[in-house]
């Protein structure tokens, strides 16, 4: 199914290659997409969150490995496809013949240092997003996904990290930390200001105390 | 180990028959959110049934009584009563609603003719009264029979009022609340086999409360990590075991279970027991993790054995034994090909509960499609069971139902395209000791009984 639309090469293992790591990097924007989409209502669920940011990692670690996070990923030609996630072969089985070492997890930073940061690996196949959409909306989501990407290129060790990288309050605004507002550097507070307000609270040794100084804050708020 | 797909044979030991007794719930097909069904529990005796919603009400079934003049009822749970137990919240620091959601309801030990139960949702904690009331006082003295005040003057005799009977009316008040001490969402409570305390557990730290203090809890297991950037790991369910009150278990979304003895240190962050099966190196994927994350952790009525919900397995643990599970039941393995689409569509992380029998002899867990799965420890027998309203008619023998994973499709059995993945049926109960079952199906709760019941 997802071999439609595709370019056929001369050699057969040619083939397969693109194949596997298109759908990896859908993957990976799929799985970026869940992390930045959360309900802005209710808090989001951590687990999920942890779970997500793990496999975004593993799927980095990865693609900094066999050096394809500097390979530009050919735009499958306007192929509005769901329909390459949905055969899950290459992806649900095990990732490669021969097993490759583990990654070193000593040197994260002098990894992704050697990936140019202006090569986003974005322009994202469009995938899902291609299509229908109107062309503002697919201009402002490619650009929230070079936003992710560049802060998952950026030279601090462990980029994913920064998804967890301020304490309880601002936490869950994920949105925020993906888009580099934690970093302060970046633009774009539309909509974010609620969350830009939420200062991190300083980090207590216990949940007690955390909790005594939100109450105490709570109250002042209510009778305000 | 035990095959996947259903064997065809009932199980639950002595060749089992079971068969639908009962439903509850709307029968539309719109489903109103608040009425999801989040959690079932049996009362110690079996004879209560509570069930909680995403509405945050409780609705507690009793079981009626035998009665010769009606003999197709007996057996058969109605309501007793009915409560909102938790309200929705706004947090007004983070500017983020908290769900009324009933996460867990867990019963206390019957010590006189009340009823205790605990119910919690992401954050508070509250301990319910229900109790009968099936007499009124009257002929008071400085009231009247309608409740009006009488003129203190204008009483000339004294009198004792009398009881006498009235409709059975049942209450239910809250007694304790227990709150403010979780940053994290609350996923599981448990109560201690000294019946004076309880944990209770979210994404990151395990609280010890007593039953009777509201305003302080002990913090026993904390995996914060002191930079929330290296976080990689949280909380996923937690038990304490039922006889040994000072042991207890969590599981996590690795898929590590840890067993802590709170007599070793106060702060249980380094446990006795670690519980890891090595990871089969050919059927590593990305979804590896995800798919290890332990939902649910359940320990055996008899103390030895503790299982584990995973998403595509039941796991039995013997706790001597830390480097595998003794048993590896597969619920729906078919699932394994299509993990990429069950993660797009978020299907991926649900998180299926497990139970035992009252004997510990056979387990019972969720699947798709309203479909849910029973295992026969000592016979090695597995069967699918579907809790749908076309097998609903009385005492009607469930047909055990198979999954097509791929090739021709037989008659009769479902292919895996073609399942409902919104029909997930997450929670489920086994009475204590008899072979009775109750399976929430998003807002019905369906009730199932052996033929020989």
């Amino acid at each position: 199914m997802f071999a439609r639309g595709l370019k056929r090469k001369c050699a057969e293992d040619e083939e397969a290659v693109p194949a596997y790591s298109l759908q990896r990097q859908s993957l990976l924007d799929m799985s970026l997409v869940k992390l930045q989409l959360c309900h802005m209502l209710v808090e989001p669920n951590l687990c999920r969150s942890v779970l997500i940011a793990n496999t975004v990692r593993q799927i980095q670690e990865e693609m900094t490995q066999d050096g394809s996070w500097c390979v530009p990923v050919p735009q499958t030609a306007g192929r509005a496809s769901r329909d390459r996630l949905v055969s899950t072969e290459i992806l649900c089985r095990s990732a490669r013949e021969g097993a490759r070492p583990a990654p070193d997890p000593g040197d994260p930073a002098s990894e992704l240092q050697v990936v140019p940061a202006a090569q986003a690996p974005g322009a994202p196949p469009g995938g899902a997003w291609d299509g229908d959409g109107p062309r503002e909306n697919r201009g402002s989501f490619h650009k929230s996904l070079d936003q992710i990407f560049e802060t998952l290129e950026s030279q601090s060790p462990g980029a994913v990290e920064e998804l967890f990288s301020d304490v309880d309050g601002s936490y869950y605004d994920l949105d925020a930390v993906l888009t580099g507002m934690v970093g302060g550097a970046k633009s774009g507070q539309d909509g974010l200001e609620a969350f830009a307000s939420a200062a991190a609270p300083p980090p207590s040794a216990s949940c007690k105390s955390d909790l005594g100084e939100l109450d105490h804050v709570v109250e002042i708020l209510v009778e305000t | 180990m035990a095959g996947a797909g259903g064997g065809g044979c009932p199980a639950g030991g002595n060749d089992l028959q079971w068969c639908f007794s009962q439903v509850k719930g709307a029968v539309d097909e719109d489903v109103a959110e608040a009425d999801v069904i989040s959690t079932v529990e049996f009362s110690h005796s079996g004879d209560l049934l509570a069930t909680g919603d995403k509405g945050g009400r409780v609705v507690i079934f009793q079981r009626e009584q035998e009665n010769k003049s009606r003999p197709h009822s007996r057996g058969e749970y109605n309501v007793y009563s009915t409560f909102q137990s938790h309200e929705p919240e706004f947090d007004y620091l983070k500017s983020l609603e908290i769900e009324e959601k009933i996460n867990k309801i867990r019963w206390l030990p019957q010590q006189s003719a009340a009823h205790f139960l605990l119910s919690t949702n992401d954050k508070t904690i509250k301990l319910w009264k229900i109790s009968e009331r099936d007499k009124r006082a009257e002929g008071y003295n400085l009231k009247d029979e309608d409740g009006r005040l009488r003129d203190p003057f204008r009483i000339t005799a004294l009198r004792v009022p009398i009881l006498k009977p009235m409709d059975l009316m049942v209450e239910a008040s809250p007694r304790r609340i227990f709150a403010n001490a979780h940053t994290y969402h609350i996923n599981s409570i448990s109560v201690n086999s000294d019946h004076e305390t309880y944990l209770s557990a979210d994404d990151l730290r395990i609280n010890l409360w007593h039953l009777e203090i509201t305003d302080r809890s002990f913090n026993i297991v904390d995996i914060k990590p002191a930079n929330m950037e290296e976080l990689t790991e949280v909380i996923t369910a937690a038990e304490f075991h039922p006889h040994q009150c000072n042991v207890l278990v969590y599981s996590s979304s690795k898929g590590t279970i840890r067993l802590c003895d709170m007599r070793s240190s106060a702060l249980c962050d380094r446990h006795s027991k670690f519980f890891e099966e090595p990871e089969d190196p050919s059927s590593r994927s990305f979804f590896s993790e995800i798919i290890s994350s332990v939902s649910d952790v359940k320990f055996s009525h008899s103390g030895r054995y503790m299982m584990t919900r995973d998403y595509l397995s039941v796991k039995v643990w013997d706790l001597n034994m830390e480097s595998r599970p003794v048993e590896t039941h597969q619920v729906h393995e078919y699932l394994r090909s299509k993990l990429c689409s069950l993660y797009e569509n978020d299907c991926i992380f649900d998180k299926f509960e497990c139970c035992w029998n009252g004997s510990d002899s056979a387990i019972m867990t969720g699947s798709y499609n309203n479909f849910f799965r029973m295992f026969d420890r000592t016979t090695w027998r597995d069967v699918t069971l579907e809790a749908s309203r076309e097998n609903s008619k009385p005492r009607a023998s469930l047909k055990p139902r198979r999954v097509c994973a791929g090739g021709k499709r037989k008659k009769d059995e479902v292919s895996v395209d073609s399942l409902d993945f919104s029909k997930k049926i997450l929670h489920t109960a086994w009475h204590p000791a008899e072979n009775i079952i109750a399976v929430a199906a998003t807002n019905n709760l369906y009730i199932f009984q052996d033929k020989a019941n």
